[in-house]
């Protein structure tokens, strides 16, 4: 009879507790507009530059997998860098993402972005679509935003693609040519994001 | 002979470029091929003189231009994209895209009738389908003639050999403004009208994405590479007319990341 209660009992607390981590899983399109709110947020806020890009930066951290995109980024010098050097570009990537992301959007007040769509790209990515209304010095713009949704509880951007171009691979593309242009030396690249970062 | 030059310099040029490119694969494994700077050297320094030009001319000009009323700015775009479907409409029809053809067609009708030579996108409001340009640079890519090199030109900026070519078609008979303008015998257009439509395409082109320029070229550690990649990520995209882009066509350096 006991054995009966405590089964139901624990059955009970598996069937709560699951339920309670699912309801922490929210959709990618969700999470994206979310972000997209905070930044706005805080774009038309009444702050000064300096807080502005605090906070912005403090969202990219909470939001952003910045190390996956300093991987992906890599493109092939991935698999040719040393232990200590991916340790050394770990840093100086992350220095260099928020310097640029919050220089990128410090320059906005007010966007105002429309999730649209999301499609579900495989297991690990899903691919949700937004607009960038227009206003009276631009056109309508079109962002598509690379959710990483390997743990569904903690969704992450990947990357931003405006109009087609993918902002990753554009930046994938510049470190390589840094590379190439001296000699595949990966310390060049160094050396420019710590010049870029200081 | 004029045209005989231009057109000997376009069979040279698009016979290099599809020898270069010629390895027996389809026309989208070779859109997805990475597109050589081979004149690097020249090419940065071709985009040294551009952004030199850049500062001095085209950028305060695009500025000034920005103070007009965006009525103004807008009846522009809207006149100079109505221009360009004179050159979208002959290759819609080169690649195959008949019905998208009969639809441009029917857009510059309406547009340059009710639209006032195309200051209102009247077509737009009337339920037309949103409007894409083509040209014969693109054509060519579907066609399967490879990029070529990746090219800077004097003051006209980012190109590749096969866009260029695609440029020389424009002037040989491929652009009907063009014809009108330089043998149509008539008094409204000539030599200066044309010149002037595409110095104001210039201008409005760089007053829509001032900020975008200066925010880049502020945030690249390498803007002549920043530059390229965007230029070329943008027409492998036109040629493809992927949707929604080709972001997914390179899936596999995703997956890549984590493996290594």
């Amino acid at each position: 009879m006991w054995s009966k209660k405590i089964l139901i009992l624990l059955t009970f607390v598996i069937i709560s507790f699951s339920s309670i981590t699912k309801s922490y899983s929210i959709e990618a399109d969700i999470f994206i507009q979310s972000v997209v709110n905070r930044a706005a947020e805080t774009l038309s806020g009444n702050l000064t530059k300096d807080e502005r890009i605090e906070k912005l930066k403090d969202i990219a951290r909470e939001t952003v997998d910045i190390d996956g995109i300093g991987r992906y980024t890599l493109g092939s010098y991935r698999s040719k860098i040393t232990d200590s050097q991916m340790i050394e570009y770990k840093f100086l990537f992350q220095e260099y993402f928020l310097k640029t992301f919050s220089s990128r959007l410090a320059e906005y007040s007010n966007p105002e972005i429309e999730v649209v769509s999301k499609k579900k790209l495989n297991e690990n990515y899903t691919m949700v679509s937004s607009i960038l209304v227009s206003t009276e010095q631009r056109p309508e713009v079109k962002i598509d935003w690379r959710v990483s949704t390997k743990n569904p509880d903690n969704l992450l951007i990947m990357n931003l693609v405006i109009e087609g171009l993918s902002l990753a691979r554009t930046q994938k593309e510049e470190f390589s040519s840094i590379i190439q242009n001296n000699d595949g030396d990966i310390n060049a690249l160094f050396s420019t994001l710590k010049e870029f970062t200081k | 002979m004029n045209k005989f030059l231009t057109s000997s310099l376009i069979v040279i040029l698009l016979t290099t470029n599809v020898v270069a490119d010629t390895d027996g694969l389809n026309s989208l494994s070779k859109t997805s091929k990475p597109v050589k700077d081979c004149f690097e050297k020249l090419n940065r320094a071709t985009f040294k003189l551009n952004q030199g030009l850049d500062k001095v001319i085209f950028r305060p000009v695009a500025k000034a231009y920005r103070v007009l009323p965006s009525s103004v700015r807008g009846g522009t775009n809207n006149a100079l994209n109505n221009l360009s479907s004179l050159i979208t409409v002959p290759n819609n029809i080169l690649q195959g895209e008949f019905k998208i053809a009969g639809i441009n067609t029917g857009r510059f009708v309406v547009n340059t009738t009710l639209g006032v030579l195309g200051i209102f996108d009247v077509a737009e409001k009337i339920g037309f389908s949103e409007y894409e340009k083509e040209d014969y640079g693109q054509t060519l890519g579907k066609w399967g003639v490879g990029a070529g090199c990746y090219v800077v030109l004097p003051v006209l900026g980012p190109s590749t050999i096969r866009d260029t070519v695609g440029s020389f078609v424009n002037v040989l008979g491929g652009d009907p403004y063009y014809n009108a303008s330089t043998h149509g015998n008539n008094e409204y257009l000539n030599d200066q009208v044309y010149m002037t439509t595409k110095v104001i395409s210039g201008i409005d082109f760089r007053a829509k994405n001032l900020d975008s320029i200066d925010n880049l070229q502020k945030n690249s550690l390498d803007f002549y590479a920043s530059v390229r990649s965007l230029y070329l990520q943008d027409r492998q995209q036109k040629i493809t007319n992927s949707n929604p882009t080709i972001e997914i066509m390179y899936e596999g350096d995703w997956e890549e990341i984590d493996s290594q």
